[in-house]
């Protein structure tokens, strides 16, 4: 039997809180979440000072958090992707040395290895007993996959759990008790429509399309969809539409995949469900059919962030991930991958899943348009890295293809198509044919943190904007 | 007389108004001003040019449009602004 408590009061009086403590967070109700507003407020009201926070994202509803910051009470924040007002704010106002930006697999990495060293692990759960097991799977505000805070759960010195529903005994849970140390009953964890925030729908843009189309065909002619590959998209528009032919094509071949991982959605959840793929690993539910399925289907599986992409874990799953399609808010001419700013240092997501799964993956795509509202997608230089040119090994964009160079096996395996493949030098000029050359952008000012790759090494630095 | 109004504020397009004035003016707001301020401010002189027009006030907001969709709203603006200037 763990301590319950019903009043958050009362759970704060039994807990110990100084200046400087590291506290954590999971983001599974992404903007549905109201926990991570709860508990920084009574933070906020309690005058800590110097705290070091670790959410595993930071989403617009965040409120907690801005007021923190705007009131000096914020050492560091350590995270995995952040936009909104705290995003904002930070472009604005941030310190030096207050922001570092992990991966999914390197924050997992980083509390195991302890150099995320964390006091309290505050951790929504929607569904609890009385043993300090939990699940994601069931209740009122179920988020499915509570992925991000297994590694918060095994290595905060003090565990909380924070639930709307209560029950006597769970039979299949996710988070096992046996480190919990206090359970907080509330009301309502939020509001769990609130999970579907951000393009998890497939689009039909035409340009979007066309792109699908391309990386599809180029997918084909590589000879990777074959009997036992394994596959990970994005929720991203453009990634879905590519997952949607992929299902087209399994069914017409009669090819079964062995797995998908990551961000799972109803368009993964249909083909588990077709027979198309054997299993779904899942460290976040992206919308209400995932979240409906891990609790149905028992080869959906929920897996940690640890189980799914510490790069020290022999027995990570993207260790054996064939495909992987992911998006870029910029790409250089060395196919370094921006998707942490925006190209005047707003800081507008992060690397999530991105370096981790284009490091592991045998072949990585990344699928963008050539443009966005003039925007050339393509620079000479990124303005942050986000994923080390190295890993990332296709572009595919509506106006041709390219191949990473240091792919020797890719482009011989591609001498004789017929697709559209140039140079990533010729794909930038086909973009400013139509935009023309973009003037050079301001300087970099003041530094405020750096973007940390899944091992530890620092890669690029993040700076304010004005 | 009337603003006139072309355009709209979706992504990749513009809303360009033009309302009488002594001289030649340009506003413009733009979304991409850091890359292609220069390049916004050189195709409306140049429409304007084109179309010997001297006595208006050009406001652009930018969502960023390509030049040819700018030159097109502006264009169209232009021809809307003389037939209503033709009317009053």
């Amino acid at each position: 039997m763990k301590p319950i408590y019903y009043n958050l009061n009362d759970l704060f009086k039994t807990l110990t809180l100084f200046d400087g403590m590291g506290i954590s967070f999971h983001h599974h109700l992404r903007n549905g979440d109201a926990i991570t507003n709860l508990i920084t407020t009574e933070f906020h009201h309690r005058n800590l000072k110097k705290l070091r926070l670790f959410p595993s994202a930071i989403f617009p509803s965040y409120h907690g958090i801005l007021t923190l910051l705007k009131a000096d009470q914020v050492d560091t924040i350590t995270t995995n992707y952040l936009n909104g007002p705290v995003a904002d704010y930070f472009a604005k106002h941030g310190k030096p040395n207050s922001l570092k930006m992990q991966t999914h697999g390197g924050r997992a990495r980083a509390f195991i290895e302890g150099e995320n060293k964390v006091d309290i692990a505050f951790v929504t759960a929607p569904t609890v007993d009385r043993e300090g097991r939990a699940s994601g799977a069931q209740g009122k505000s179920a988020c499915g996959s509570l992925g991000y805070a297994i590694e918060d759960v095994h290595y905060a010195s003090t565990v909380v759990l924070i639930t709307d529903n209560l029950v006597d005994a769970l039979d299949h849970y996710q988070i096992d008790g046996t480190t919990v140390d206090a359970i907080l009953v509330v009301e309502s964890l939020g509001d769990a429509r609130g999970i579907v925030s951000g393009t998890t729908s497939i689009t039909n843009d035409p340009v979007g399309v066309k792109i699908a189309r391309n990386a599809t065909n180029l997918i084909q002619e590589l000879g990777l969809i074959k009997p036992g590959f394994s596959f990970q998209s994005g929720a991203g528009g453009i990634s879905l539409r590519v997952t949607e032919s992929i299902k087209t094509l399994l069914r017409d071949k009669n090819i079964t995949a062995s797995f998908f991982s990551g961000g799972i959605t109803k368009y993964h959840v249909d083909m588990l469900e077709e027979g198309l793929v054997k299993t779904l690993y899942d460290v976040q539910c992206f919308d209400l059919d995932a979240i409906k399925s891990i609790d149905k289907n028992p080869q959906h599986k929920a897996i940690s962030a640890n189980d799914y992409a510490n790069p020290n874990n022999p027995h990570r799953i993207i260790k054996d991930l064939d495909i992987v399609i992911l998006g870029a808010t910029e790409i250089d001419l060395d196919f370094n991958v921006n998707v942490t700013t925006d190209s005047y240092n707003t800081i507008i997501g992060g690397s999530g899943g991105h370096s981790d799964t284009a490091t592991d993956a045998f072949v990585s795509f990344i699928v963008t348009p050539l443009m966005k509202a003039r925007t050339p997608i393509i620079k000479e230089r990124v303005n942050t890295i986000t994923t080390l040119g190295k890993h990332i090994d296709c572009l595919i964009t509506e106006r041709g293809i390219a191949i990473n160079p240091r792919r020797h096996d890719l482009l011989e395996q591609l001498k004789d198509s017929h697709l559209d493949i140039v140079s990533i030098e010729t794909l930038m000029a086909r973009a400013h044919h139509y935009t023309g050359s973009p003037q050079k952008t301001q300087p970099k000012k003041q530094p405020i943190g750096v973007v940390e790759d899944r091992d530890g090494t620092i890669i690029d630095t993040l700076y304010t904007k004005e | 007389m009337k603003p006139i109004v072309v355009g709209s504020l979706e992504s990749s397009d513009c809303l360009i108004t033009l309302t009488p004035s002594k001289t030649t003016t340009i506003t413009i707001e733009s979304i991409v001003y850091d890359a292609f301020g220069d390049a916004i401010e050189q195709v409306i002189k140049q429409t304007l040019k084109h179309h010997g027009l001297h006595d208006v006030h050009v406001y652009v907001q930018d969502k960023g449009a390509l030049d040819y969709a700018i030159e097109a709203r502006l264009t169209s603006a232009i021809k809307r602004y003389r037939s209503e200037a033709d009317e009053s």
